[in-house]
Formats: C-alpha cells, sequence, structure tokens
C-alpha cells in the first residue's frame, strides 16, 4: 500500500492511456458501454437537474420573504414548488448517487472490468434522458401544479396542467431506476473478483445493493401507479376518483408504498459513501462493519411496511395508524445503530481533515436531527399536530440535503481525483462544505419551528407572525446557494490545474485505490485478487509486508 | 420586528397532551444531536493524524456496545409508540354527546353549519368548554381541517366523512388552515375560529339569520325527493328498509357480510344503493350520484340519525333471511320523532 503520497507535490504523472482518452468523438461518448464513461454521462445531466431544481428553490425561497404573494400568481407558485420536487426528487436525489459514483465505483471496488449487462447499463442513462427530457418539455409548457405527490382526484380530475406529460417522463425514468438496480444485483452477486466475498465487500456495495433491491421491487408499483393515473385522466376510469366510484386514498397508498422507499434509495447510497470516507479519514476498519451491511439490508427491507405513515390523517383505519406506527419507529433503529457506528469508528483513529470527512461530520449532525425529528413525526399524537407542516418539510431536507446530498458531495469530492487523476482540495472546497453547512442550518432549522407554530406547506401567502422566520430561511438559502455555486468553478478549474493524484491520493485501501487514476478502459492490468478484509490499514511498520492486520472479531 | 412567535397558542384540552409529547420529544431530539455532535467534534480533535503515515487502531466492533445501542433507541421509540398512541386514540375518539357541526371544503371555501342551522363560510364560532365534533365532507378534492391552536387536524375527502373534534379552553380568534394541497388558492383556503364564553355564543346565535337546521333541512329533502314511497320512517317496511333506527346499526347485507351504518354507510347508500345492498331487499333504488349537494347529503344523513339510533332500536341488525323481517314493534320509540309531522301524512 502506497499512503505517503499524501498532501506532497506532484512526484506523480498523469498517465497516458486511460478511459478517458480510450476512444475520441461524440459518438465514443453517446454510445459507450464502459460504466465509467456512463457515469460522466449521468453526472452531468444530474448536475442540470440539479441547477434546475436549485433554481426552482431560489424562487421558492424569494416569494416568501413577504407574506403577501408579491413575486408570483398563485398557480405559478404552485407550479414552481412542484417542478422544484420533480427535478430534485426523480432526476436529481434518485440518480444522483447509484447512477454516478455507484456505476463508476462498484466494478471498481469489487475488482470487475465492468457492469454485468453494460449495455443495459447505457438503455438506463437513455432512459433517464427520454423521461427527463419529457418533463423538461412539460416544464417549458407551463410545468405541473400537482404537488409531487400527484394525490387524486386533483391530479386526475381536476389540474389542468401539463400532468400526463410529467407522468409519462416519471414512468419512462422509472425504468432507469429498474435498469441500473437490476445491473447492479447482477454485477455484485456474478463479478466479484476471486477472493472477494461478501464480508469483504466495502460498505458502499452493500448500501448500493439494498438500494438496488428498491430500485427493483419499489419502481413497479410507482410505474402502475402512474398508469391508473393516466388511464383515468385520459378514459375517465374511475379508480380514484370518487365521483366516478373510485377511492383516492387508494392512490395515496400506492403512492407512498414507493415513494416511501424512495427515500431510502436516497440516503442508502448516501450512507454507503460515508462508511467509505469515514474509514479512509480515520485509517481504520468501520467498527460492527457486519452491523452496518445488515443495517443497510433492514432499512430496505423494514422500509417497504412503513409507508402508511404519511395517511395516519386521510381516514386511514386507527388499527392500520399504530401498525404503521410501530414500524415506522422499528426502522429508526437500524439507522440510529449506523451513526452510532460510524461515531464510533472515530475512536482511536488517524483523522485527517479533509473535504469529504468535512462532510461526513455534517452528514452525521444533520442526519441524526433528520431521523430523530422523522421518529417525532411518526409518533401518532404528534403527527396530528405536525403532519402537512413546515416541520414536514424541514425534516425531510435534513434527511434529503443533510443526508443524501452531504453524501453526494462528500463522494464527489473523495472520488473526484481518482475520476479524473487530478485532485480538487485546498481551501474553496473546505469553504464551500462550510457554507453549506451553515446556509443549510439557517434555511431549515427556522423551518421547524414554522412547522410547529402551524404554517402549512405549499403555502404561497402566509401570516404576518410568520414572516421573521421565513426572511432568516431565505437568507440562509442565499448563504447555501454560494455554497452550491462554489465547485462548480474549483471542479471545473481542477480537471485542467489540479494536482496529479496519483492512484492513492487519500492513502485508501480498497481495490478502487491500486489502479490508477483515471483507470485504464478495463479498470485493472490484471485480474485483482483479494486476500484481506475491507479498510485494513497496516502501520507503517509493517508497510509492505503483505501481512494482513489482525483478524476480523467475529461479531 | 424580532418579536415574533416561537410557539403557537394552546387553547384546546388537546392541546396539553400534544404539547407535552412535543417537549419531550424535543429534548430527546436535542440531547442525541448535542451528543452525538460533541462526542465526534471531541473526537476529531483528539483523534486527529499527527504524522503522515499514521494509521488507526485496528479495532473491529463490540457486539456488546452493538446490543446496548439497539436496544436504548428500541425502549425509547416504544416509549414514543406508546405515548403517540395514547395521545392519538384521544384525538381520534369522537365524543358521542359532543355539538355537531357539519363543514364542506370546496376550492377553496369552508362552509360550516351549526346544529341550529346558522351557516358560516371561513369562520366557525364555538362555545368555550363545550365539546365540539365537526362532520366533514368535501365537494371536489381533498382538503384537509388544521386549527393549530387546538393541535387538531383532519382530512377532508370527497365522497365520505370525515370526523374531528375538540374542546376550546380560551376564548379568542384562532388561525384555520386547509393543510392539503388543493389547487390554485390553497393558500387561500383559511379562516378564523372564535371562541366565545357560553352566554356569548347564545347571543351570537340569537343574533345570526337561522336558516333550518340540518336535520330540518333533511326532513325537507327527504319530501322533495319522495324517499318515503320506498322508504318509511316509522318503522314499517315498504319496498326498502325502514330507515327508523337504523343509524349506527349493524345490518346483514345480501353478500353475508355485516356493515355499520354509520354516516358513511348511508351517505353511500343514497349515492350508491347498490353497492351495499340490504339482504333481502331488491335492487330498485335508482342512484342519486350528483344529484343532490354534498351539503344535501349532509342534511339527509343528519335526518336519518334523528331518526334514532342504537338506543332506540336494536331489532334491526342481523338476520337477513327474511325479506319483511323488519320488526314492527318499534313503535314505541316513535313518540321522539314526531317532530316529523308531515312525513307521516304522505
Ligand atoms: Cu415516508
Ligand atoms: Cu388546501
Amino acid at each position: 500500500m502506497s499512503q505517503t503520497t499524501h498532501g506532497t507535490t506532484a512526484e506523480h504523472e498523469f498517465p497516458k492511456e486511460h478511459y478517458l482518452n480510450a476512444a475520441h468523438g461524440w459518438k465514443s461518448w453517446l454510445l459507450t458501454t464502459d460504466h465509467k464513461r456512463i457515469c460522466i454521462l449521468y453526472l452531468i445531466s444530474v448536475s442540470v437537474f440539479f441547477a434546475i431544481g436549485g433554481m426552482y428553490a431560489g424562487m421558492i425561497r424569494l416569494e416568501l420573504v413577504t407574506p403577501e404573494g408579491d413575486l408570483f400568481q398563485p398557480d405559478t407558485y404552485n407550479r414552481v414548488f412542484t417542478m422544484h420536487a420533480v427535478m430534485m426528487i426523480f432526476f436529481f436525489l434518485i440518480p444522483s448517487i447509484p447512477a454516478t459514483l455507484g456505476n463508476f465505483f462498484i466494478p471498481l471496488m469489487i475488482g470487475a472490468k465492468d457492469v454485468a449487462f453494460p449495455k443495459l447499463n447505457l438503455a438506463s442513462w437513455y432512459m433517464y434522458l427520454m423521461g427527463s427530457s419529457l418533463a423538461l418539455f412539460a416544464l417549458f409548457k407551463g410545468g405541473v401544479d400537482t404537488g409531487w405527490t400527484f394525490y387524486t382526484p386533483f391530479s386526475t380530475t381536476y389540474s389542468n396542467s401539463y400532468v400526463s406529460t410529467v407522468a409519462v417522463g416519471i414512468f419512462i425514468n422509472g425504468f432507469s431506476s429498474i435498469f441500473t438496480g437490476v445491473n447492479f444485483m447482477a454485477t455484485i452477486h456474478r463479478m466479484r473478483a476471486p477472493g472477494m466475498t461478501w464480508f469483504r465487500l466495502p460498505l458502499f456495495i452493500w448500501a448500493h445493493y439494498a438500494t438496488s433491491l428498491i430500485m427493483v421491487l419499489g419502481t413497479p408499483v410507482l410505474a402502475i401507479t402512474i398508469l391508473l393515473v393516466g388511464m383515468e385522466r385520459l378514459f375517465k376510469f374511475g379508480f380514484f376518483d370518487p365521483a366516478l366510484g373510485g377511492d383516492p386514498v387508494l392512490f395515496q397508498h400506492l403512492f407512498w408504498f414507493y415513494s416511501h422507499p424512495a427515500v431510502y434509495i436516497m440516503i442508502l447510497p448516501s450512507m454507503g459513501v460515508m462508511s467509505e470516507i469515514i474509514a479512509t479519514f480515520t485509517r481504520k476498519p468501520i467498527f460492527g462493519y457486519h452491523f452496518v451491511a445488515f443495517s443497510s439490508m433492514g432499512i430496505a427491507i423494514i422500509g417497504f411496511l412503513v409507508w402508511g405513515h404519511h395517511l395516519f390523517l386521510s381516514s386511514q383505519s386507527v388499527y392500520a395508524s399504530l401498525v404503521f406506527s410501530f414500524l415506522t419507529m422499528l426502522v429508526a433503529v437500524p439507522s440510529a445503530v449506523k451513526v452510532f457506528n460510524w461515531g464510533a469508528t472515530l475512536y482511536r483513529g488517524s483523522i485527517a481533515y479533509t473535504t469529504p470527512m468535512f462532510y461526513a461530520l455534517g452528514f452525521l449532525g444533520l442526519f441524526t436531527i433528520g431521523g430523530l425529528t422523522g421518529v417525532m413525526l411518526g409518533t401518532l399524537g404528534l403527527d396530528i399536530h405536525m403532519h402537512d407542516t413546515y416541520f414536514v418539510v424541514a425534516h425531510f431536507h435534513y434527511i434529503m440535503v443533510g443526508g443524501a446530498l452531504f453524501g453526494y458531495l462528500g463522494g464527489l469530492h473523495f472520488y473526484w481525483p481518482k475520476m479524473f487523476g487530478r485532485s480538487a482540495r485546498g481551501f474553496f472546497p473546505h469553504l464551500s462544505a462550510l457554507l453549506i453547512f451553515v446556509g443549510f442550518n439557517l434555511t431549515f432549522f427556522p423551518q421547524f419551528i414554522l412547522g410547529y407554530l402551524g404554517m402549512p406547506r405549499r403555502y404561497h401567502v402566509y401570516p404576518e407572525e410568520f414572516q421573521v422566520l421565513n426572511v432568516m430561511s431565505t437568507a440562509g438559502a442565499t448563504v447555501l446557494a454560494i455554497g452550491y455555486a462554489l465547485p462548480v468553478f474549483y471542479m471545473i478549474w481542477s480537471l485542467k490545474r489540479g494536482e496529479i493524484a496519483g492512484p492513492n491520493p487519500w492513502g485508501a485501501s480498497g481495490l478502487e485505490w491500486q489502479t490508477q487514476s483515471p483507470p485504464i478502459l478495463h479498470n485493472f492490468e490484471s485480474m485483482p485478487v483479494v486476500t484481506e478484509d475491507p479498510y485494513t490499514y497496516h502501520p507503517p511498520a509493517q508497510e509492505g509486508a503483505g501481512q494482513p492486520a489482525a483478524a476480523h472479531s467475529a461479531s | 420586528m424580532l418579536d415574533f412567535p416561537l410557539f403557537p397558542e394552546s387553547a384546546s384540552t388537546f392541546a396539553p397532551k400534544v404539547d407535552a409529547l412535543y417537549f419531550f420529544t424535543l429534548a430527546l431530539t436535542a440531547f442525541f444531536t448535542l451528543l452525538i455532535f460533541a462526542a465526534v467534534l471531541f473526537m476529531f480533535v483528539k483523534y486527529r493524524r499527527t504524522e503522515e503515515n499514521q494509521v488507526g487502531d485496528p479495532i473491529h466492533g463490540s457486539t456488546l456496545l452493538e446490543i446496548i445501542w439497539s436496544v436504548i433507541p428500541f425502549l425509547i421509540v416504544m416509549l414514543l409508540f406508546f405515548w403517540g398512541a395514547q395521545v392519538f386514540w384521544v384525538g381520534v375518539s369522537i365524543p358521542e354527546d359532543a355539538r355537531e357541526y357539519l363543514v364542506t371544503g370546496k376550492q377553496w371555501m369552508w362552509k360550516i353549519q351549526h346544529p341550529e342551522g346558522h351557516r358560516e363560510i371561513n369562520t366557525l364560532h364555538v362555545p368555550i368548554g363545550e365539546k365540539i365534533k365537526l362532520t366533514m365532507t368535501s365537494e371536489d378534492v381533498i382538503h384537509s381541517f388544521f386549527i393549530p391552536a387546538f393541535r387538531v387536524k383532519q382530512d377532508v375527502l370527497p365522497g365520505r366523512y370525515t370526523q374531528l373534534w375538540f374542546e376550546a379552553t380560551k376564548t379568542g380568534e384562532y388561525h384555520l388552515f386547509c393543510t392539503e394541497y388543493c389547487g390554485a388558492e390553497h393558500s387561500q383556503m383559511i379562516g378564523t375560529v372564535t371562541v366565545m364564553e357560553k352566554d356569548e355564543y347564545q347571543d351570537w346565535l340569537a343574533g345570526g339569520i337561522v336558516g333550518s337546521s340540518p336535520v330540518a333541512s333533511g326532513e325537507e329533502l327527504f319530501q322533495q325527493y319522495a324517499c318515503n314511497t320506498c322508504h318509511e320512517n316509522s318503522g314499517d317496511t315498504l319496498r326498502g328498509p325502514s330507515l327508523k333506527g337504523i343509524a349506527g346499526n349493524a345490518v346483514t347485507l345480501a353478500d353475508g357480510a355485516s356493515v355499520n351504518r354509520d354516516e358513511n354507510y348511508l351517505r353511500e347508500s343514497i349515492v350508491r344503493p347498490s353497492s351495499k345492498m340490504v339482504a333481502g331487499y331488491q335492487n330498485l333504488m335508482p342512484t342519486y350520484q350528483g344529484q343532490i349537494t354534498e351539503e344535501g347529503l349532509s342534511h339527509l344523513v343528519a335526518y336519518i340519525k334523528s331518526l334514532g339510533s342504537e338506543a332506540d332500536a336494536n331489532e334491526n341488525s342481523g338476520h337477513g333471511s327474511s325479506d319483511h323481517g323488519e320488526s314492527h314493534d318499534d313503535e314505541a320509540a316513535d313518540a321522539e320523532s314526531t317532530e316529523s309531522t308531515e312525513a307521516s301524512a304522505e
């Protein structure tokens, strides 16, 4: 292991041959089956949708500076918050980590040349492209005003916006999720290098395995739900509209059967990234590896059984609400186990102060708040008051930004040198992480207070006494926006000017750090053979002796 | 400018129950967040990397610790589950003896009717210290009725009734919000709840223009649609079941299932009579879907409920074998419903 390269001047040469110059021309990109290039395609596309979703977020915060509805017409405002959520959830957060970092690093981490089905991988990107283009088209035509939850019968009977177009976009995009999930599962089962047993897999892989399970089992339900909405809108089928003999709450069950697990599609990969970052920058094995691995699977499985916690006030039976509240409480336990294990990993570690590690630190704090406020919402008596208020908005942003997005940004900074061969580190990445952390809290913490005060979500106009907290929130969003903008500049700058990284700039364990940066087309010069547990770090005295560290405890 | 609230007013008997849960869970959240943040920051400084080649101690885990930090969170969330369920139970147990208001939501207003017939739009006047229940439905999309100061909220759905109850403890004016997104003017589907002293409320009632009460309007509709050609309101059985004393009673359906004839059943039996046929009757009744307004339906239901409940007649339940087996012997309870004078004339 070479961990002596850390932080020193460029003693590496940029490799002559790598996946980025293995072929040339636009065709070599648009028809590529290389998982690393597909990662780049996804990276560019999800960044575009993040930017669009972010712009909408800015418009929301700007409107809410004053209690009156002075910036937008009510109808416009409704389209703005709907498009913010649709863009962020379906076209950014869900594909973000799996389709970029997952695509790039799953094969590298398990010592494979590519994913199991490279063409399916490319097809998944095209599905994403088609789905997202349709959504963009709807956006230019005027957008949707149903909220991302598309509740019936508003969406089926009353809305005059581009519901069907966006629904078809989400339907098609669902296939990209399914393709990715199937591909990852097959890859993890079949493509592991010799010696890469299940319990030598990095936790990033376990997290993606759990995510893929949800993608494959959950997404078809979303597809069916959308189909039913479409049929009702076009042919007046009467599944959901009581005027036609349907049941509007049926839609909510179907929708959340996918959309609650979808929250775990967003957060589990981020948890995987956290395990990698924390292990690398403490140079230690993750505390309780097996517990962290199994908690991912536990979250994925129990996560399928809690959807009814969105329906406590929907006229669902009290008995059902009790069961769903109980199961929601259970799913909090594996999440808590993860946080405690990451925290314990810091103990007696060799902690490096790097940008990814700062993101991990932020993640631990914000995810804890997000998770515990989730438990508050799952508490039946409290949810009566908090349901559909800004408390919910604050809670899920702590999970989706503080959790999922921090994982994505931390992971991007962490893996950037491997992906492009040059590092992006130093003052500006640190500053950006700090601004995002501070800006995020300033934006969303006041919303918890607003929520308990009773401010409902999706309000365009609000009573005057809520103004101060809303202004704070908008001020925070401004800081957040600066934090988000900085990486655009220094990341692009680093592609040309960044310090040459070498194979293992962080001194990390793991197969992905043993090949050159950026990797060659087939990832490894020769088939790697795995002889050690993950996150095995050898004290300097034994360096190069190839001697495994202390045996893995039989936990 | 910096004088803004951080905590909502608490003005119902239910509010302190929710607030207690809130403060407890808030303290719990603060405690664990601070604990984790402090521990992480402390270790972040204490175990910072001092030499380039330094590695961390190869500690792999501890089963004992895993058990401890699984069991403790489990016990805490179970406590929250039971406590939360108990508070929820109070919230959803609608008191029988409460004053019943009818609420109809539509894009984008709340129409409210008092038991004596007074109508209001986007305002709700209630007396202090009295149990109030709202029976709610929607004319179009899903809405949600939320009074933050009372900590009560309930979705309001088209095609069915939902209920909510509260008992105000403090006079004053409070916000009423719609909390289920319902289209363009969702944030304008708001109103004011005014809690008054009991005598003030009586004055207010006396001063208002009184329409007919929901029961009286229901009776009028009953006449208007000639429901009595098939449905006797005195206990006799014509082509359809008698409506006397059926509200709140169980009945056996043609398919053998048993249902409780609550407000939702009554409503459905008017708009879609064929969907839940009582055993022993033929499917003769036409649908009234779209012919009677939502408020009209609420009135009809109120009228049928006024014809007595299980307290008056409990013979109607069950045995679906005989088509004319409905009992005739509940005339005794008739006296109570003779306020419906014209009804028996037809
Ligand atoms: Cu959920
Ligand atoms: Cu509304």
